[in-house]
This record gives C-alpha cells, structure tokens and sequence, in this order.
C-alpha cells in the first residue's frame, strides 16, 4: 500500500562514513553488478558505446569540494543511494502502489510489475535515489539488498549489502537503526552521525558520519615542538657522544 | 525540472477541458439542439479527455495505467485519476440527458462542476504537493491553476455561448477573468522569486551536511555523462530566454485575449470572437507552463552542481 | 501492509558455479569469485563477481574495475583472430588469418633475425604478470633488448629502494597497518597495491591513527588525510630533506637502529681528488671498516661486538683519513639548505608546517613506542628479547619517483625512515615476502648476444658501477636498443621502455629489424609525445620500407597500438587462461605470508563469444620458443616441450626443487616453496582459491633484514639459497664510483658530454635538485606544471571499451587552481590551450580550489583516439577526452650543449612524466568545441557493437 506503516519492525539502512570514502566507485560498479542479474529488470545502459553512454545505477558517488575560511579547500567523496526515509514521499505519492515501505524491515522498495514509470516519486525524493530504468521504464531504486542480506542461497557471511561487502575502505556500515546496540546506531551516536536535507522531514534511516576535523597547516598541533639536541655545545655531534654513551 | 510536451498538454488541456466542464455544469448559456448537445460535450470532454491522454504518454507503462486509481488515499496523482474519471463518468451521464431530453440537468451540472474544480485541485497538488521543488510547493499553485482552468473555461464557454445570446456583459466578466488569473499568476511569479532552493532552506550545505566546515561546491558529477535525474531534474534555463518567454507568455496569454475581449465589449461584438480569446490564452498557457516546469529548481539539482546546473 | 501484497524473492539463485581466480585489472591482483550461471544460449556466463574473503590481498573487498570484470570481459572491443595488415600502419587495415599462419610467420620473423643478429628483435611488454617467463623467453631467445614497462612507470622507486635497502614500496612492502602510530603518504592516488591501500586506511581511521597526504592535489586518499601538504611537483625531496635536518638537530634518530643495520658507521675515505676519493675504507678481504670505540682501532664492520664511532676523522693504517659515513650524512642535512624557512619557497609547505610535521614524527616514533613481545635472533647471533618498533610509516609512489629526481627522493625518503628505525619494525614499513632482496641477493644486467645463442643471464638487474654497464668495447655505445645501463641512464634496473620506439626509428645506437610487444599501448597513452610517435611507427625510409622494418604486437582487445602492428596475435581475456603469479617475478604476497596465486580458464573462450579464435599470449610465445628451438622450450628431439602456460607452470624449474608456483611441489603436494614438480599443482590451487599462501613464522614477523628466523625460512621456501648480508646503504657507493668515473678516474669513464650531469646528480648521499624540465626552460614562459592521476575506477586505456566504468569517466577535464582561472579569465565550462615546450593542447576546464596553486592536472589515460576500443568515433573519449602526454617530449628542451637528453631520471631512466612544465590561455568560445589535437579514426574490423545493453535480463527475478 502506498501508505507508510505506522512504524517498522526493524529500520535497516547503512552508515556512510565520509571520513574514510575514498571516492573509488567501487560500492556503485557492485551495486550495479549484482543487482543488474537480480532484483527486477536488468539496469539497462543507453549507446554503451557511443557517444553518450547512460544508464541506470542506484548508487553513485558524487565529489564536493569544501572550502573554509581560514584552512585549505578539501574534497568530500560523497556516496548516495536510497536512504530508506521512515517518511518517505517516494512512497506516499505513488498512484499505484508500486512503491512500498515494508513494515518488516523498513526497506523501500518498488514492485516493477506495478509500476507505470510516471516518475513521480523520483520527483518527491530530494536525494535522487530514484532512477528510471530506460528500457524497462520502471523505476529503479536501492534495495537495501533484500535479495542478499536474507538470501539462503548464500553464505552468511555474505548476507550483507553488494556496496557493504565491497567498500574497500571498510566506509559502509550496514545494520538495524531500530536497535540502539547495533553497529549502526553505535556508529552513530560516537561520531555524531547526521541526516542529509532534514529540512525535508524525510527521516531518512541511512546516516552519514561527518569528515574529522583537518589539522591547518599553520597550527601548531598537539606533539611538543622539537628543540635543538642537548649538550647544546657541539650540536649534534656533541650529542651523539651522550646518546652512544647511553647505548654502550 | 524538464519541461516535457506531454505533461504541458496535459495540466493545459485538462485544465481547460474541466473549466469548460464546470462552466457547462453551472449552466452557462448555449446552443441547444442535438448537434450542440453533443458538440459541446465533445469539445469540453475532448479537451479533458486529449489532455488525460497526454499525461499517459509520459508514462513508460501506460496500459498499467489502471493501477493509478487505487491509491487515492495517499497519492495526489491517484486521487487526479479518480476525480477525472468520476467528473468524466458523471459528465458523460449528462450529456446524454442532455441529448436525449434536451435539457441540462442542473443538479448533476454543479456536481460536475465541483468534480472539475477538484479535478483540477488535485492535478495542482501533483505539484504542490513536492517539497522538493520550492517553486510549486504554495497554496498558490492549485489557485493559479484553478483560475486558468475557470477562466479558459468561461473565456470559450462565453464564446460558444456567442451562437445564441451576445452577451456583452459576460465579456466583461471575461475580461476582469483573465485579469485575475494573470494577477494571481504574478502572484505565484512573486512568490516563485523568493523561493528558490536556498530560500525553503536548502542548499548544498544541507544537502551534503558539510556546512560547518565551509561552503560546498560540486567538484565533480558522479559520472560525466548525463543520466535520468539530471536531464528530469537537473533542467537548466537562461535568465534571459526565461525572461523572454515569459513576455511571449503575457502578450499570448494575457494581452492578446484582454484586447479581444476588451473589443468584444467595447464594441458589444459577438462574443463568439472570443474563442479567438481562448486560442490566445491557450497558447500563452502553454508557454507559460513550459516555464512553470522549466524554471523550477529540484533539491535534486544541488547535488549536481546547484540549480544553475 | 505492502508486504504481503508484495512478492519479494528473498532467496533468489545466484548462481550454478562459483569459480575463484585472481582479477587482472590492475597489478593489485585480488582474490575474486566468478559466479557462473548458463545464459540464453547454454553456455556459462559470468553473473557476478565478488571479492574472495579468504585471499590475502583483498580479503573480499573489489574495486570498481574488478567488478566491472563482466564488462571487460564481454567488451565488444576484444580481439577474435590473428590479424595481418593489409593496409597503411596505423589505419587498422587488416585480414583475418588462422592460427597456424600468424605463427609460421611469426617464427620465420623470429628465426630470421635471431640467426643473423638476435639484437634487432626489440621485446618489450607492458604491465604483464608473467615477466618472469618473458624474461626468459627473451634470454633464450638471445636479444639483450628486453624490458617491461618498469622504465616508464616506476623503477625510481624499486631501484632507490632496492638498492638502499633491499626493499621499497610498491608490491614489496607495507606499511604496519594495525600497529602505526602515524602514516605520511607521499605522491599516491591509487598504486599498485590498490586495494590493500584502502584496507589498510580503513584500519587507521577505525584506530583514530593520523593520516597525512603530502600531494600537490586533495582527491582520493588524501581527501581523507588528516593532514594535507599540498607541496608543489616535484620538490618532495627538499621537503624530506628539510625534515630529516629537524630531526638530526634535535637527535631525535635511532642510534641503536643505524648502528645495527646501517652503513652509517662505515669510513668513507677523505682524499680530493683521488681515486678513492669517498668510497668506503675496506680491509684485504674487501670488508668495510669502522671505527672501534672500544678498540680505538680501525676494525671489520663485519666483526662481531664491535662499538663503531659515528663521528671524528680517523686516520687508516695505509695513512689515508676517513670519517664515517653518519658524520658526513649530519653535516650535509644539518647545512642552512635544508632549514625549513629556506625550502619553504621552493616546496610551497610552509615552515610552520614541517616544523610541526617532524614533531609530530618524532613523537610518534619515540615517545609510542610499540612492543611486540617475541624474542628473536638477528644475524650476528644475538638474541633479542622483544621487537621495539617506532610506529611511524610512510609510503609513496609515482608522486615522488615519476620526476627527473625521483630516484634521489626515493632514497630520501628512505633515508628518513630508516633515521627513526622504522623500516621492518613493528608499527613501520614492513617487507613482503620475497623481499627483502638487498643487492647483493639480486642478478646484474646481462647483454652481449650472438647468432642462434641464448644470452648468457637475465637482462635486468643491479649494477655496482661503471665496470657493469652494458656497453661496447668503446666504452660509450650502448649495447641495448633503450641505452639502459649506458651513461645515459646508468643503474636502469627496468629498462628504458619508453626510449624503444624513438631510438629504433633514429637508428641509434642501431636500427632494429623487429619490434616485438605485448600489451603495452605504445602507439598512445603510454608514450610520451604520442603524436610524434604514431608518425615513427608509420615513417618509411628512402627505399620506402617502414623505418621499423616489422611490428608483431599481441593484445586482447582493439587498441591504439593494434593499429599499428604488422600481425596482431589476440589474446584471450582474463577469465579465459592460464596465468601465473610467481613469486619469480611481482607475487602477491603480505607482510606476515608469502603468497602466490594464479588465473585459469574459468571459461572456455570458444563459449564466451561468436567466432573467437584466441589463444593465451604466454601459450603462444611457449609455442613459438618451440618452434624456435629455444634452449629449454624444446625436448631432447626437438619437439615442442610445453603444451601450453598451465604445462610450463607445473613442469619448468628456474632452479632445482623451484618453479613459477610455490605451493604444493613435491609428487605428493606436501612441500611448500621448494620440491619437485607436482602434476596435480593447478588443481590443488584451485580448489584453495587459486592461491597459496604460508605464514611467516611469528619470530620472522619483523627486522628481516637481520633476522635469522626469517633468512633460515625464506632458505627453505626457496625465497633464497643462502644467508644474504642486508645492511641498509644510507651512503650509496655505487652512486660514488660513477661520479668518481666522472671526475676522470678509472678505465671507463662517461663522455664528457655527460661528465657535469653524472657529478652533480649522482651524490651518494640522498639530495635535492630541480627536475630538469624545468631547469632547460625560461620559468616564465612555462610557470605551472601539470600531472595526471589515475582515477580509482579506470585501468589506464582499458577502462573506456567497459560500458560501466565509461560513464563514470567517460571525458577529462583539466583541475584548474582558482588562482590561476582568475588570472586566465577562466570559468568552468570554458576551453583552454595549454602550452608545453613541446607542444599545444586543447582542454575543457574546471575549476578547483582544494590543489597546490601552481599544479593543474587532469586523470590519466582517458582521451582516446577515435575509432579505437569498438566505441563510436565520436565518443566523447575522443571528443573531449584528451591526454597529456601529447605536452610531455621524451627529450628534454635543447640547451646550450646542443644535446637533446632523454625526459628521464638521470640515473635509473625512470620516465619523468610529472616534471611536465606549462602555460595556460583562454581558448576562444566555440559552438561544439572539441580536444585537440584529434587523429584520424582507426578502422576496426570487429561487429557494431550493441545500442543497448541490458546485462543479466535472462536472471531478473523469477527466471
Ligand atoms: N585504478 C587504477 N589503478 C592503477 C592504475 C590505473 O591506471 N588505474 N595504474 C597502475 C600503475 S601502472 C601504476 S604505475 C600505479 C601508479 O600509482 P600512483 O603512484 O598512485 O600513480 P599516479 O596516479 O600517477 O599518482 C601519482 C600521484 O602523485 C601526485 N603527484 C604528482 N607529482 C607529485 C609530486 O611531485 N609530489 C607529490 N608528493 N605528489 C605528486 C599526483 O597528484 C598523484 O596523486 O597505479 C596502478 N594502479
Ligand atoms: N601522462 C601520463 N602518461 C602515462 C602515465 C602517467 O602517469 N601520465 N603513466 C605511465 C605508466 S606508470 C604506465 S604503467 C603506462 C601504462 O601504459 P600501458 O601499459 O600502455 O597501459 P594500457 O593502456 O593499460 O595498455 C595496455 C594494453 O594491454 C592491453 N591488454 C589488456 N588486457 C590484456 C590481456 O589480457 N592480454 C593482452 N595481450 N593485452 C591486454 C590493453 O588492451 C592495452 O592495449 O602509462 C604511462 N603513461
Ligand atoms: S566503495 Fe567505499 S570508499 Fe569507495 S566510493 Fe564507495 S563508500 Fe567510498
Ligand atoms: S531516499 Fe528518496 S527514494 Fe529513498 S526512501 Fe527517501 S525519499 Fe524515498
Ligand atoms: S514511477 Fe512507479 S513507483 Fe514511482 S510513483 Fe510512479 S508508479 Fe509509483
Ligand atoms: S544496498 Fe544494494 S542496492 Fe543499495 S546501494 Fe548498496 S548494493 Fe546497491
Ligand atoms: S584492485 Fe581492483 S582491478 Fe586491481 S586486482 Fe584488485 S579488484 Fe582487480
Ligand atoms: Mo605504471
């Protein structure tokens, strides 16, 4: 139904610790490998080899530049797929039903046999999470991997998100943020884990972990400056004799 | 937003179908007869019914299109479905009193007519009802739309009704009609000004949660084509082409039908010259719903570089 | 709600078959599972690939372009059947021909010149995984002219390593992960050790350890550094150097460390202007000495209990003085150069900024100090009851060694590490297994060829001096076409791979009769001046002959350099062969296991493809040394010996008892390392994973470079056949004997063309001086530099045939420093020429703030030539894309001296892509604006490839 459950049994989603993406797209090629042979239609690529080559992906890494007033401009590898709002507006403005919110587990998902591809919920979504598929056109959305993290047909280790089990920078947590001692909910509450856009009131379930503040290059840091080697007669040299003295 | 053709016709043609509708269910004056009793009907349906048509070409499975009437409860799009189908149902009942006993059955008429305005309120609240594109999210917007579909419906109503009475007093009307419309469309044209993105409080320091180590630019897309989101979403106009069009609006949709109703009036002229008025306005409607999707910035867009693309 | 309503196949099939091999889209080399599954036409098709949890490298993580495999492997750009021009080079005019024509010809080419004159076979392959076979092949074959791409890509950094240490970055070392304190990385964006990198970073930022990138621009790892030193290309040396001198004033080194593993303490004679002038002082028996505290005499560093003096002038028994190496090491260090106000200009780091960083440093390796409680003996036999380790490590790569001074900074940077004590200690740099290989463990170089004879040893190597360099009885021709180990670039481990096609159309030192290569896309991006050497590979000479006479040129797919082969022998793709990962040549092992792995035919390529006829490169070549009658390719009856690669790596013995694969030797498959062959090898590594690994004993973990443990295990693993001395060489005495010849003694010395530059560069102790492309030009007029990253998700120019990871990269834009955009007028979307001594380019722009001011740069290798790759001429690869290297010459601008030098490292010839010096102007605003320079499409005679692709339709959910 296209209206949200009162409350879900489980709020699965991901962290994503911005502090530690690399920006390598490897969540988002998985992300793609597994579920174009799997959940739903395949996600199709347009003139693959031509001249303006696109497809279909539900996840993609995005490159912001930051600039501070007083350090050095960085850069922030920024993930983004589904965040599996607990409000969700995909859900609530479908027409047909295709797009559910399930009451197990919290996972959004679209049933792409009831789909009629109007787009509407991709327009509700701030986050842009939603992707028409261009030959099936149904829309395409982050499964959470629902066809993994319960499928028996693999191993248990295994039963976690494609973009999880890849990440190589180990930037991608998943877990249930229904349960305040899971990793997730740990995670964020210890690095003060953060929506994206809550001026949307999505109440997005994915929280993102904010970059750890960067040393200036001009501060002085918390190590004891280095002074000049004692004895100060003889500089080092005279040092030297000391510290060999010392070593026998 | 991209401005795609088939919603455009829709929200201009339906609107209009379903003023018309309203005006008839009201019982504006018209030619009677058979001919006229199903004319009539045809031209106000067809208009509903091209534009209904039109929305389903931006479908990519309309022969599911059935599926969108189940979820009135939650969904604007569904409950437009609903209201558009049931306005039609009813409209088809009477026209077929109408054409079978000759009269226009009141009651149903102001049935229909509240079936159209919530028709159209509904197709508004498609838009208004998203956060994520601040320009439409407003009380305005269903208003604007009310008004364009009343006054394209009364502008045209006035004008058939041009074959029985002349009326010039009912182009007066007109006129003081597509003046408010238009008035209330430089209201929302106002309201659009101070409610961009960053005006709702959104911006790609919210968007990213990075805001409070700096000012955050786009450095680079995820990928360097294009891709659903940013040719939907992403659409980028010039200030200056927007500005331009938006006088072509004015003069098609505004200028041009105020002249001839104005003249209509004036001159106590046949009000049938005014379905020269509502061709105008029309065309200047589409214009300016081309705009409406055009201009209006999605949350989407800041994280792909900001509204300015 | 939904969910009953809702069908949701929670358990859907995966797959038929999980198939395990290693991946080959970048030298990394993980573990992947290949999930088979039958496709629409019964045959198996690959329905995902995932990391393998168990395999040492990647423990189950994948990058981007290993999960892109399917692509790749499926690309429509893969080659089908030999190919043999029929058209002009370079147009991609070819015909089909069968297999046993491509190889008769190829033999008779071969034989051919190996009878008359084995050195006009030019062999050079690019980042192959089997050069130990190529190797090989090559010296059996006779032609001193072979490399891989090491030239080009980064020998700075293994030789400076190797020879200082018996190590280096790279694939044969890492940092300490899980117990430093504080990890620099200097010059890196994705390295070799791709995913390891990114595992490893993932540890320190769970620990909280700091991160500090040191990298003209902020992207990938250093986006998530702690710290940032946004140095300016190219003076990473001075910036080293500046913080060793902070270190040495404030005595924060580790005596006890230098003392043990160094040859600080070593006497290097004091005599201007002699002969011996800096070469170590040695007794008869050729061992260096040292001052003994103790004895207050001059004694063998070599003798135990000895208590050597760092400092003070000694005067030797024969009269001549010496002081030891550490004195002249502080004195050259603690000099005002190096002060950090004094480099501040020059690296653009702040003072502050070093000041700051050698604390910090220091503390990290002396006052954390980690333990690790497990006693062990070092090589003198004393036993040591814990292992003390400074938890500072650094790595590096191509940032500091692709520079005409890289091979300086390397040793500069190693110089620093081995100061704190921290290489192979617990918390610091640590050794692979093989590593470590000091010198003294590693082959010289090896030419002299004759008609129809083997060559008499391996190629590449570790050259000691002037007296090993590979040059005719005049003492100045070089014997090999690249003029590796020639006074042009004297200590080339790798070879000049890059100089090959350029000396070969120029005919110097000779012309060759054929070029024979291997995935190396020569013809483009891997080439400096690309253009210039796409007109050598087609100029003909008078009599109308091609200048390079004949091309044989073997790749897997459509590339540039197909183009311009004379006969192309198609290789298979990754999932369809044998290959082997031997610890013979660049293994895969980790700090605490040795590891070894290989590739097999996970699917037959006669099922993975209409019409394709392709064969394994190592297969064909084995085939060919056949039909050569290659010494040791051949039986006893002449006939062929191997079958094909999988025969050679079971059977083929390097050395008794050792072979490509290190596991389960011996008939029975009981013996590690070292045994007999085992016929059942190959399975026995599949059904592990396609890998084998054995730990390093736990008393072997750490100090392998004096560990007794570790040399007693790497003996019986056949890393070694016997104890091999490892004492770090902070003062290079080979680096000395060249500049001795320079200064005019011994019988060989360099022309005096070269005399000034060898001087000057070849210091034995770590220096730093301008790169060279900046020093040959007026600053002014070229005031930027500009350098290239490879982007995580692209392998150099394969990466654009796979349809995933092009939409990702599919066009490059120049990275801009604001500063510079304002002074050009420049704003994103604009299109810029940017102007080198060599050349002009044309390039979209954007703008970026978070990069050293005066560094623009770009990702590498995605600009393509149209036509290539199976993708439309029009791709946008072609049309916006473009490479940097059309800017970078592989000569240097012309002095005074009228000599055009190689764009190299003056001592290993390491390729100097990033001295690259440039300007920048506005270019006129265009309607559609293309890259330029733009070339001619290539012609192709592979199917259209598909308009729509709709991967893994026939297993969406419910079938
Ligand atoms: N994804 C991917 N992985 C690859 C490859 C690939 O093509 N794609 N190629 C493989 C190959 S062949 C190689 S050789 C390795 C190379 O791996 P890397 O050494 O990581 O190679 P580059 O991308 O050339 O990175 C050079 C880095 O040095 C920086 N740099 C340039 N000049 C200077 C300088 O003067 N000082 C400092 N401190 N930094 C500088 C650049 O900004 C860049 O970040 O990667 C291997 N891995
Ligand atoms: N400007 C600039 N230029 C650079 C660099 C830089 O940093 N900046 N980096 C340099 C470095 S370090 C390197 S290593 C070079 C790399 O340059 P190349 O070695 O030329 O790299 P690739 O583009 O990977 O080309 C390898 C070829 O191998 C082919 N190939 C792929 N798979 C197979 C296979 O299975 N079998 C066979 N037979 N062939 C196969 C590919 O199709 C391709 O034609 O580029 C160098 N060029
Ligand atoms: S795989 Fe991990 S590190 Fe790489 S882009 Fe995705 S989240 Fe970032
Ligand atoms: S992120 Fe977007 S698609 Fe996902 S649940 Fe939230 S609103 Fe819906
Ligand atoms: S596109 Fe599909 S899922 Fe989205 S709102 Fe329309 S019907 Fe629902
Ligand atoms: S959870 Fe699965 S579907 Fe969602 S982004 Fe990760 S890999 Fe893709
Ligand atoms: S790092 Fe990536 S491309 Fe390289 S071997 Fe590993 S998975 Fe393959
Ligand atoms: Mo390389």
């Amino acid at each position: 139904m296209t209206s949200l459950p009162q409350s879900t049994n489980k709020a699965l989603g991901l962290v994503i610790d911005l502090d530690t993406c690399v920006g390598c797209h490897a969540c988002v090629v998985n992300c793609k490998e597994w579920n174009t042979g799997g959940y739903g239609a395949p996600l199709a690529d347009l003139d693959p080899y031509g001249a303006e080559p696109e497809g279909s992906w539900l996840n993609r890494i995005h490159t912001f530049e930051v600039s501070p007033a007083d350090a050095p401009a960085s850069i922030v590898h920024f993930p983004k797929s589904c965040l599996h709002c607990a409000d969700a507006p995909c859900v609530t403005v479908c027409p047909t039903g295709a797009s559910y919110k399930r009451e197990e587990d919290g996972i959004v998902l679209v049933d792409e046999d009831m789909c009629i591809g109007c787009g509407l919920c991709a327009w509700s979504c701030p986050y842009g999470a939603r992707e028409m598929d261009p030959v099936e056109n149904v829309m395409k959305k982050c499964t959470l991997c629902v066809d993994r993290i319960y499928n028996e047909n693999i191993p248990e280790v295994d039963r976690e998100p494609a973009c999880v089990r890849t990440c190589p920078a180990g930037a991608r947590h998943f877990g249930d943020f229904a349960d305040p001692n899971s990793n997730v909910s740990q995670l964020v509450s210890e690095r003060g884990g953060f929506d994206l856009m809550p001026e949307m009131g999505t109440s997005p379930v994915n929280k993102y972990l904010p970059p750890r503040p960067k040393t200036k290059p001009s501060s002085c840091g918390s190590a004891t400056p280095l002074t000049a080697a004692q004895p100060k007669a003889g500089g080092l040299l005279g040092w030297l004799d000391q510290a060999l003295e010392k070593l026998g | 937003m991209h401005p795609a053709i088939s919603v455009i016709f829709f929200t201009v043609m339906s609107g209009a179908g379903f003023g018309l509708m309203a005006m008839i269910g009201v019982g504006v004056p018209l030619p009677g007869g058979l001919l006229a009793a199903f004319l009539i009907p045809l031209l106000a349906g067809g208009l509903a019914v091209a534009g209904l048509i039109a929305s389903t070409f931006h479908l990519g499975h309309p022969e599911r299109a059935w599926r969108a009437f189940s979820q009135w409860r939650s969904s604007w799009l569904s409950r437009e479905g609903c209201a558009s189908v049931i306005t039609l149902l009813l409209f088809g009942l009477y026209t077929l009193i109408w054409m079978v006993t000759g009269e226009r059955a009141l009651w149903l008429g102001l049935l229909i007519a509240a079936g159209s305005l919530v028709t159209v309120y509904t197709t508004a609240m498609i838009y208004a009802q998203l956060k994520t594109v601040p320009h439409w999210h407003t009380g305005l917007t269903p208003t604007c739309y009310l008004v364009f579909s009343l006054t394209c419906g009364y502008v045209l109503a006035t004008g058939l009704s041009g074959f029985v009475v002349s009326n010039s007093d009912a182009a007066g009307l007109a006129v003081l009609a597509i003046a408010l419309a238009w008035i209330v469309k430089y209201m929302w044209w106002k309201h659009a000004e101070n409610a961009s993105l960053a005006d709702s409080g959104s911006t790609m320091e919210t968007a990213t949660g990075l805001g409070n180590i700096g000012k955050v630019r786009l450095l680079e897309r995820p990928h360097t084509g294009e891709n659903y989101l940013t040719r939907e979403m992403v659409h980028v106009v010039g200030r200056k082409h927007a500005a331009k069009l938006r006088k072509i609006a004015l003069l098609l949709g505004a200028a041009l039908p105020l002249l001839i109703t104005l003249a209509v009036w004036a001159f106590t002229a046949s009000t049938l010259w005014m379905v020269f008025a509502f061709l105008a306005l029309m065309a200047g409607l589409f214009v300016e719903r081309w705009l409406f999707f055009a201009e209006a910035e999605h949350a989407v867009s800041l994280y792909y570089g900001g509204p300015q693309g | 709600m939904g969910g009953d309503r809702h069908n949701v196949e929670l358990s859907p099939h995966v797959s038929d078959e999980v198939r395990k091999t290693t991946c080959y889209m970048c030298a990394c080399r993980c573990g992947i599972n290949v999930h088979l599954r039958t496709g629409e036409d019964g045959q198996p098709k690959v329905r995902y690939i995932e990391g393998n949890r168990d395999h040492p490298i990647n423990k189950g993580v994948l990058c981007a372009k290993g999960s892109a495999g399917i692509m790749q492997h499926y690309s429509p750009a893969r080659l089908k059947k030999p190919l043999l021009r029929v058209g002009e080079r370079g147009k991609g005019e070819f015909k089909e021909i069968e297999w046993d024509e491509a190889l008769s010809l190829a033999t008779q080419w071969l034989g051919d010149v190996r009878q008359r004159d084995p050195k006009k076979l030019a062999f050079f392959t690019g980042r192959d995984q089997s050069q130990s076979l190529t190797g090989w092949w090559a010296q059996q074959y006779g032609t001193p002219n072979f490399a891989a791409h090491g030239g080009f890509c980064s020998v700075n950094m293994a030789a400076g390593g190797i020879y200082t240490f018996g190590g280096a970055f790279w694939e044969f070392g890492a940092p300490d992960w899980d117990k430093t304190e504080l990890f620099v990385i200097f010059g890196v964006a994705e390295d070799h050790d791709s995913n390891p990198i990114k595992i490893g970073l993932g540890k320190l930022k769970k620990r909280g350890v700091k991160i500090v990138g040191v990298n003209p621009v902020r992207t990938g790892y250093n986006a998530i550094a702690d710290e940032w030193v946004g140095i300016t290309p190219g003076t990473d040396g001075l910036f080293i150097l500046a913080i060793v001198h902070e270190l040495l004033k404030a005595g924060k080194v580790d005596l006890d460390y230098l003392l043990r593993y160094t040859n600080v303490p070593w006497l290097v004679i004091e005599n201007e202007g002699g002969a011996d002038h800096g070469l170590f002082a040695r007794n008869e028996a050729g061992e260096p000495l040292i001052y003994d505290r103790q004895s207050g005499s001059c004694l063998s560093s070599k003798q135990p209990g000895v208590k050597p003096a760092l400092k003070g002038q000694v005067t030797l028994a024969d009269g001549r003085s010496a002081r030891p190496a550490f004195e002249l090491m502080a004195e050259k260090y603690l000099s005002d150069e190096y002060a950090p106000e004094n480099v501040e200009k020059t690296t653009g780091v702040p003072a502050a900024q070093i000041h700051r960083l050698a604390s910090e440093i220091a503390e990290a390796a002396f006052e954390k100090e980690v333990i690790v409680e497990q006693p062990w003996t070092d090589m003198k036999g004393e036993r040591h009851e814990r292992m003390i380790g400074r938890p500072v490590s650094f790595h590096a790569m191509r940032g500091i060694s692709a520079h005409s001074n890289g091979f300086q900074t390397c040793r500069a940077l190693h110089l620093l590490q081995i100061l704190l004590g921290s290489i192979d200690c617990p918390g610091g740099f640590r050794f692979k297994p093989p590593y470590p290989r000091p010198i003294d463990g590693q082959p010289k170089p090896h030419g002299g060829c004759k008609p129809g004879e083997p060559l008499p040893g391996p190629h590449l190597g570790f050259l000691r001096g002037p007296e090993e360099l590979l040059l005719e009885d005049d003492g100045l021709t070089p014997q090999r076409i690249d003029k590796a180990f020639s006074w042009d670039a004297p200590m080339s481990s790798h070879g000049l791979m890059h100089m090959v096609i350029s000396n070969a159309y120029a005919g110097d030192p000779y012309p060759v009769d054929l070029l024979f290569m291997y995935m190396a896309n020569m013809s483009w991006n891997s080439s400096m001046n690309s253009a210039g050497v796409m007109k050598m590979l087609q100029e003909r000479d008078a009599d109308g002959n091609y200048r390079i006479p004949k091309i044989i040129y073997s790749d897997a797919y459509n590339s540039e350099m197909v183009a311009f082969a004379d006969l192309v022998l198609p290789d298979t793709t990754y999932l369809e062969r044998h290959d082997c990962i031997s610890l013979l040549d660049r293994p895969i092992s980790e700090p605490e296991a040795l590891a070894d792995s290989l590739r097999w035919p996970v699917v037959d390529p006669a099922t993975q493809g209409e019409g394709r006829d392709v064969r394994g490169f190592q297969s064909v070549l084995l085939n060919l040394g056949g039909r050569l009658g290659l010494p040791g390719m051949i039986n006893e009856d002449g006939s062929t010996k191997f079958a094909d690669y999988a025969d050679y790596m079971v059977n083929h013995q390097r050395r008794p008892g050792v072979g490509p694969l290190a596991g389960w030797r011996g008939k029975d498959g009981e013996s590690s390392g070292r045994g007999e062959p085992n016929p059942d090898q190959i399975n026995r590594y599949i059904e592990n994973g396609g890998f084998f690994e054995a730990h390093v004993p736990a008393e072997a973990l750490y100090f392998k470079h004096a560990n007794k443990a570790w040399t007693d295990w790497a003996i019986e693993m056949g890393l070694q056949d016997g104890p091999v001395e490892n004492i770090f060489q902070l003062y290079l005495e080979p680096l000395r004997k060249f500049q001795l010849a320079a200064e005019g003694h011994g019988s060989r010395q360099p022309p005096d063309t070269h005399r000034d530059r060898i001087r000057s560069t070849f210091d034995p102790l770590p220096i730093w001086y301008a790169p060279f492309e900046g020093q040959g030009l007026d600053e002014e007029a070229y005031p930027y530099h500009a350098i290239t990253q490879r982007p995580a998700a692209m392998y150099h120019s394969w990466g654009s045939q796979n349809a995933w990871l092009r939409q990702i990269h599919g066009t490059n834009p120049l990275y801009v420093p604001g500063g510079i955009c304002d002074e050009a007028g420049l704003v994103d979307g604009d299109w810029a020429w940017v102007i080198s001594h060599h050349g002009k380019i044309k390039v979209p722009v954007r703008r970026m703030e978070a990069v050293n001011g005066k560094t623009m740069w770009t990702w590498n290798a995605i600009g393509k030539r149209p036509g290539a790759w199976n993708l439309d001429d029009d791709a946008p690869e072609a049309k916006k894309g473009f490479l940097l290297n059309h800017l970078i010459h592989e000569l240097l601008p012309p002095k005074a001296d009228g000599l055009r030098w190689s764009n190299s490292d003056p001592i290993t010839g390491q390729a100097a892509w990033f001295d690259l010096r440039v300007r920048i102007e506005k270019a006129p605003p265009e309607d559609h604006p293309v890259s330029l320079p733009q070339f001619e499409p290539q012609q192709d005679s592979l199917a259209k490839s598909a308009d729509v692709l709709t991967y893994g339709r026939e297993w969406g959910e419910g079938n």
